[in-house]
């Protein structure tokens, strides 16, 4: 099991997912795991190697890397690589299980399909992706905190003062590379949080398409509901816009011979 | 993820790309990713533990090494590379995008296969995204040029530092290992990063002078 094993795995996800989702992925893999196995690994190649303390007490020097260094930069990032990953497989396997359903239906029911489209956000699907989301969000986050704990920070300092037995009084330990594991600490810990603001991005979009979805829905119920229940009676035949005068309105049975018995209007009628 | 994946990646979104971008492609990664994970790698591969400080102090050569060598030159060149092919993939999720909405909007007969197939011509939109890439590519390029300028007074290695830093008592003399061997290949580097920003700019060059023809020749009809 590689990094391109994985890429691999989760490169399925990409159908399934949003916009921000594959930019997500790929900001993933291009700068944080790229990055991690061609440069990252080689700085910190050499720790225990030239890891280098004041004194000839032996095992003096095991013992303060190792007080100094309880957990590797480059192991807890090849944990959170992995861990950040994964949620994206419990949509995959969602997919899977839903196109596994879809087929059972379908030959139990002569044809007939479950779902119009498995792999569309609908659904159980939603909750699901939601879910990876706060899942992914949450490891990275928990992942810098780790470091941040571990480590007082993402200071690399050049020295460290060490007084555990079996080293003599105070001795002064220097690390190898400090500034160049520093770089790319900041790389890596700037890249988590970008990705932790897509996965954040990702959630409110999805929230909001659902919400909208749903106002869209209730707004077309409610005018179905109205005009159900007002059902339109015969009423008298619409008004024409252009209202007739009482003036000018002409009587049907005037004629020139009984002209004299028509009395006249007085005026022109109220306006309304 | 490693070179072979990013490049199976980039080519892909060569097939948009125009002739110069192809060449680019090539001398990107014949010149430049190739002459890094070959040869490069094993010159700098014992940088630090063949770095030589002539003093017994413990803890001096690597203070002194730390503070000449604040990012090392294979680092930088692999940052280098991976910030200037990112802009190609942001080309890529563009066609992906135009292919996936073509296939909803008008196409929807035909299979997203054959629509993968083709070539868009470079107008509107595409051009737009394709220049905004070759602009970030030549900035990329020009900024970790520059960067390895700065840290390093220039593309020269010398052969010998000397270096004051506590715990290093006095004036210290420390050695670099391979010296002549590492100005040579920062040099290779170098060269072969301005063959890539002269191509780049030629190709916004061509892409903005095909843009004007071709709108002074609509503008005509």
């Amino acid at each position: 099991m590689n990094w391109s094993a994985l890429e691999a795995l989760i490169s399925g996800v990409n159908k399934y997912s949003t916009v921000f989702g594959r930019v997500w992925l790929s900001m993933v893999f291009v700068f944080r795991v790229m990055v991690f196995v061609v440069a990252a690994q080689r700085v910190w190649g050499d720790e225990n190697k030239d890891f280098v303390c004041n004194t000839a007490q032996p095992g003096c020097i095991n013992v303060c890397y190792d007080s100094i260094f309880p957990i590797s930069h480059i192991r807890l990032w090849a944990l959170q690589l992995i861990f950040v990953t994964c949620p994206s497989l419990m949509v995959v396997g969602h997919v899977k299980y839903r196109e596994k359903k879809d087929m059972q239906y379908g030959a139990s029911h002569k044809g007939a399909h479950l779902y119009a489209n498995p792999g569309k956000k609908r659904g159980g699907l939603w909750w699901t992706y939601l879910v990876s989301l706060v899942f992914k969000a949450g490891f990275d986050a928990g992942f810098l905190y780790l470091l941040y704990h571990i480590y007082d920070g993402y200071d690399m300092p050049r020295l460290s003062k060490c007084s555990l037995a079996p080293c003599p009084n105070t001795v002064d330990c220097y690390i190898s590379r400090p500034t160049e594991k520093k770089i790319f600490t900041l790389f890596m810990v700037v890249s988590s949080a970008l990705c932790i603001l897509m996965c954040i991005c990702e959630m409110i979009y999805l929230i909001s398409k659902r919400i909208q979805k749903l106002i869209k829905r209730k707004t077309e119920a409610e005018r179905r509901l109205f005009a159900e229940s007002h059902e339109m009676t015969p009423l008298a035949a619409p008004r024409s816009e252009f209202r007739s005068k009482t003036s000018l309105r002409v009587d049907p049975t005037a004629s020139v011979q009984n002209l004299s018995n028509i009395k006249e209007e007085d005026g022109p009628p109220p306006k309304k | 993820m490693s070179w072979p994946a990013l490049y199976t990646q980039l080519v892909g979104a060569n097939r948009h790309s125009t002739s110069l971008g192809k060449i680019w492609l090539s001398v990107l990664f014949i010149f430049r990713v190739m002459v890094l994970v070959v040869a490069a790698e094993s010159v700098w591969g014992d940088e630090q533990s063949d770095f030589t400080c002539n003093t017994l102090q413990p803890g001096c050569e690597n203070v002194c090494y730390d503070q000449f060598f604040p990012v090392s030159h294979i680092r930088l060149w692999c940052l280098q590379l991976v910030f200037v092919s990112t802009p190609t993939l942001l080309v890529a999720m563009y066609v992906a995008y135009r292919n996936h909405r073509d296939k909803r909007r008008l196409l929807q007969e035909e299979e997203l296969e054959t629509l993968k197939k083709r070539r868009l011509p470079i107008a509107g939109a595409l051009w737009w995204t394709y220049a905004c890439s070759l602009v970030f590519r030549l900035l990329f390029e020009g900024g970790f040029m520059y960067a390895l300028y700065v840290v390093y007074d220039g593309f020269q290695m010398p052969r010998l530092v000397q270096c004051d830093q506590w715990p290093c008592p006095n004036l210290v003399d420390c050695f670099i290992s391979r010296p002549t061997e590492k100005t040579i290949f920062t040099v290779f580097m170098a060269t072969a990063s301005s063959i890539c920003m002269v191509l780049n700019m030629a190709e916004l060059a061509y892409l903005v002078a095909k843009a004007v023809t071709s709108g002074w020749r609509g503008w005509n009809q």
